[in-house]
């Protein structure tokens, strides 16, 4: 019988970032014993990157701004396959949301009458993100962390959970292993609520740090769960190409807010070559009427700078592949210029995007007030993930509920920047409190202890492969490579074809991995572990890619470059079959509301 | 490209030696991204903390050639070219494997301090004013990562070994941020008088020096609470009022 530590709680959350925490904080203040695993330290996971802001319709900069034009920005955005029910709580709820986190000791920056302060972004109609500079994502985690402390919550740091266990056909526990020992854990509870956050390490370019690995799409998807709008990856428009070993560090599209323009080798502003029609009413036709907007003026339409980061993230690649591009690869974002129109630029750039002056200061030796910084696409975030209700958060398994970046539903085909802040406070609230009401509802948990046993044995079958010659980094290189280039950006049926027998190829040489060493923080071993979510999400993405044979949102194929009507109709659905394999279904959008379809009407103009 | 020589500590739970490898240097490269390489052509079994790689998320402490310094952000060509860089696991806290301590103790002291109590909402709505002026030092202090290099570093923690009585620079800060934040109307200063210890820090300024987001630790924080916690206990003429106000009632 397999050694494991037995835990138990009500509700057991599965990552800490800030979907989990808020999800963590709503099931403590529902009465429930919670259990908070991350896979690293509290407070480090990937809510601490984001820069820009949290999008709520408070309408303290534009008091034009409600939740109805942020609901219609957001389906506009999302190209309509949206869950339009998310959509709606999301922008009813995200004030709410954000005024709660002041009232726990947040400290965003002011208006001038003292109110939180909204910025620009894009595909937001009017200045909509709360921030703190560019730090927004780390003000965030941090009052969270710092107020569920104090809650009675079990957190469990440098945990990685490795199965979903069952009760009869709810999901009632987990087996994870801890970091620093190698040690295992089997938690059993009434509820589980993942929040792991999205799948970056699946390619070779991105923004994500090592633990994005798909962890809960995955996990959810070997429980049962289905998923959904897996071929809408975002490729963030503007990352870092220079150094080599920061490719693909973030770079704020707050830089865009605060007046940064894109130009090509040339000097010239491309994004005004090319400017989609649903968009063209309200985006700006010159330079001055862009630079008023973001300067506040609000008879000015938007630069083009500022459109969806599917849009810019594609005329990018175009200015590269055309051979207008910048030295290393990229093409210029230049926010130096701003000091022709502002006496103290130099000094307002400081002061606006201060972790940006920072990065790029220290990481490539640039300053961005004197000079334009070189900047290309990179792997940002996943639109798709586990399907939810738009209510409750519960997947299609019985107490297995979903939040943030691992679920799906609100961002449809392409998120906007700022959405995931407010999604993950907004949902991961609902989840939480939902997980609760389900945990309670149930008789206690009971796990069969061959499922355990069989768990605690595949978690360690690399240790017994150590002599194997395929070795875990390889393959997680070879993987990311593959999707990187088959599965990108622009995508085409022969080449995603191909990489759906090079990730069946890698999975059967993952099978046969093997590690060395100890159990005790073992890199290698937990590589060898992340290869098998790395491969369900790759295959995912590429399947669902497969399907839509049209462009929309985050997925854009050069074999059918145009938006097709009938794709509208419906999302892809993937679940794992009763003989193992994949199984992908078109699941009909339900018809929306007709008070919601009146706001997007009102709002098309 | 040229191969460079490292130093890294590997061992378990306080037991370990340096030992040597050799990597290719590339233009741009960080001591993170030289570890990684390592780990990956070497060493897959070296225990490394790291998350972001972009200085932001405070994960990969460690001490480099002898500076406590975050690995992502430690850039090659600042190092000594023809000189071996040592890189070794944070000494003020327990070892756990190579480049990794065991830094729960931080957790814990966290949750020792009072937490955040705002004064009644301002208006109507449930809402408050602050204005940008009022928030500026505030702001500075919440940049913490809690990378903890200013625990690291504090020779009461690391030499004198007081972790069971003084929180160290990051919860001073941390308490900093939460006194002089507008809405709060919590009392700490008992607390960092006593449980705390405030009086431990000799303002060395060791820790501001370490800071990978330059907080003014010291001058910023510190000594101001140093200076609230001196006007309210040991201010001469607050005694001698508060003595004869005893003796009237």
């Amino acid at each position: 019988m397999a050694e494991y530590e037995r835990v138990e709680h009500d509700v057991l959350v599965i990552g800490a970032g800030g979907a989990g925490l808020r999800a963590a904080i709503a099931a403590a203040a529902g009465g429930a014993r919670v259990g908070l695993v991350c896979k690293s330290l509290l407070g480090k996971a990937h809510t601490v990157m984001a820069e820009g802001g949290v999008a709520a319709a408070m309408g303290h900069v534009d008091d034009r701004d409600n939740w109805r034009v942020h609901f219609a920005d957001t389906m506009r955005g999302g190209q309509y396959l949206n869950n339009w029910r998310m959509a709606q709580l999301h922008a009813q709820e995200a004030p709410d949301r954000v005024r709660e986190l002041e009232a726990w000791g947040a400290v965003f920056d002011r208006t001038t009458d003292g109110r939180i302060l909204q910025r620009n972004f894009g595909g937001h109609r009017y200045p909509r993100l709360a921030h703190v500079g560019d730090r927004t994502g780390l003000e965030m985690i941090r009052t969270l962390q710092d107020h569920a402390i104090h809650l009675g919550i079990d957190v469990h740091m440098e945990v990685t959970v490795v199965q979903l266990l069952k009760d009869r056909d709810r999901v009632a526990g987990a087996m994870a292993y801890d970091r620093e020992r190698g040690r295992f854990k089997l938690f059993s509870c009434g509820a589980v609520v993942l929040a792991t956050g999205g799948i970056g390490r699946a390619f070779d370019i991105t923004s994500n740090s090592w633990e994005y690995t798909g962890d809960g799409h995955s996990l959810a998807y070997d429980a049962g769960a289905e998923l959904v709008d897996m071929e809408f990856v975002q490729f963030h428009p503007t990352g870092m190409v220079w150094p080599p070993s920061v490719k693909g560090i973030l770079v704020t599209e707050g830089v865009r807010g605060e007046g940064g323009v894109l130009r090509n080798k040339d000097g010239k502003r491309f994004m005004f070559d090319d400017i989609p029609d649903n968009y063209k009413g309200q985006t700006a036709d010159n330079e001055e009427e862009g630079w008023r907007y973001t300067q506040g003026d609000k008879s000015a339409r938007r630069p083009p700078e500022l459109l969806t980061r599917d849009h810019v993230a594609r005329c990018i690649q175009r200015e590269v592949r055309e051979g207008r591009g910048s030295p290393h690869g990229g093409v210029y974002l230049d926010i130096a210029w701003i000091k022709e129109r502002l006496p103290k630029g130099a000094e307002h750039i400081r002061k606006k995007l201060p972790s940006m002056y920072h990065q790029f200061k220290q990481l490539a030796n640039i300053d961005i007030t004197a000079v334009p910084m070189e900047v290309g696409p990179t792997t940002h975030y996943i639109m798709g993930g586990i399907r939810v209700d738009g209510d409750t958060q519960m997947s299609n398994v019985p107490g297995l509920f979903a939040a943030g970046e691992c679920a799906a539903g609100l961002h449809g085909a392409n998120r906007l920047g700022g959405n995931s802040l407010s999604d993950l406070l907004v949902f991961g609230k609902r989840a939480g409190e939902h997980a609760v009401a389900f945990a309670k509802s149930q008789a206690a948990a009971r796990l069969a202890p061959v499922d355990a046993d069989a768990s605690v044995a595949a978690a360690l079958e690399p240790f017994e492969r150590g002599g194997s010659p395929e070795a875990p980094y390889a393959i997680q290189h070879e993987l990311q490579g593959l999707m990187q280039k088959l599965v990108g950006i622009v995508r085409e049926e022969g080449e995603m074809r191909q990489a759906l027998s090079g990730v069946a190829k890698l999975r059967e040489r993952a099978m046969h991995v093997g590690v060395h060493g100890n159990r005790e923080y073992n890199p290698g071993w937990h590589t060898a572990l992340d290869l098998h979510h790395l491969m369900t999400v790759s295959e995912a993405i590429t399947l669902a890619a497969l399907e839509r044979k049209e462009s929309r949102g985050g997925h854009f194929r050069d074999d059918y470059p145009d938006k097709d009507p009938a794709y509208a109709r419906f999302n892809i659905v993937l679940r794992k079959g009763l003989d193992g394999a994949m199984e992908l279904e078109r699941r009909t959008i339900p018809p929306m509301p007709d008070d919601l379809k009146a706001i997007i009407e009102e709002q098309k103009s | 490209m040229t191969a460079h020589t490292f130093k890294v500590w590997r061992g378990e739970r306080g037991t370990g030696a340096f030992q040597d490898y050799s990597t290719d240097i590339t233009e741009g490269m960080v001591v993170l991204d030289a570890m990684h390489q390592i780990q990956a052509e070497n060493a897959n079994d070296l225990a490394i903390r790291w998350n972001c790689k972009a200085g932001k998320c405070g994960s990969c402490s460690a001490e480099v050639n002898g500076h406590p310094k975050l690995m992502c952000m430690t850039r090659m060509d600042e190092l000594p070219a023809h000189e071996p860089v040592t890189v070794e696991p944070m000494r003020a806290f327990p070892h756990v494997r190579d480049l990794v301590t065991d830094v729960s103790w931080n957790y814990e002291q966290k949750k020792r301090i009072k937490k955040f109590k705002p004064r009644a909402p301002d208006a109507p709505d449930g809402t408050w004013r602050m204005m940008q002026a009022d928030v500026d030092r505030v702001q500075e202090f919440r940049k913490c990562i809690e990378c903890f290099l200013c625990q690291d570093v504090c020779h009461v923690l690391r030499d004198h070994h007081k972790h069971d009585e003084f929180v160290g620079p990051r919860h001073l800060v941390y308490t900093a941020a939460l006194e002089m934040h507008p809405l709060d109307i919590e009392d700490r200063l008992g607390d960092l008088k006593d449980e705390h210890a405030i009086g431990y820090c000799n303002i060395t300024k060791c820790c501001t020096t370490v800071c990978p987001e330059h907080i003014a630790i010291t001058d910023n924080a510190i000594i101001p609470l140093k200076e609230r916690v001196v006007d309210s206990f040991y201010d001469p003429v607050v005694k001698l009022v508060r003595l004869l106000r005893a003796k009237r009632t």
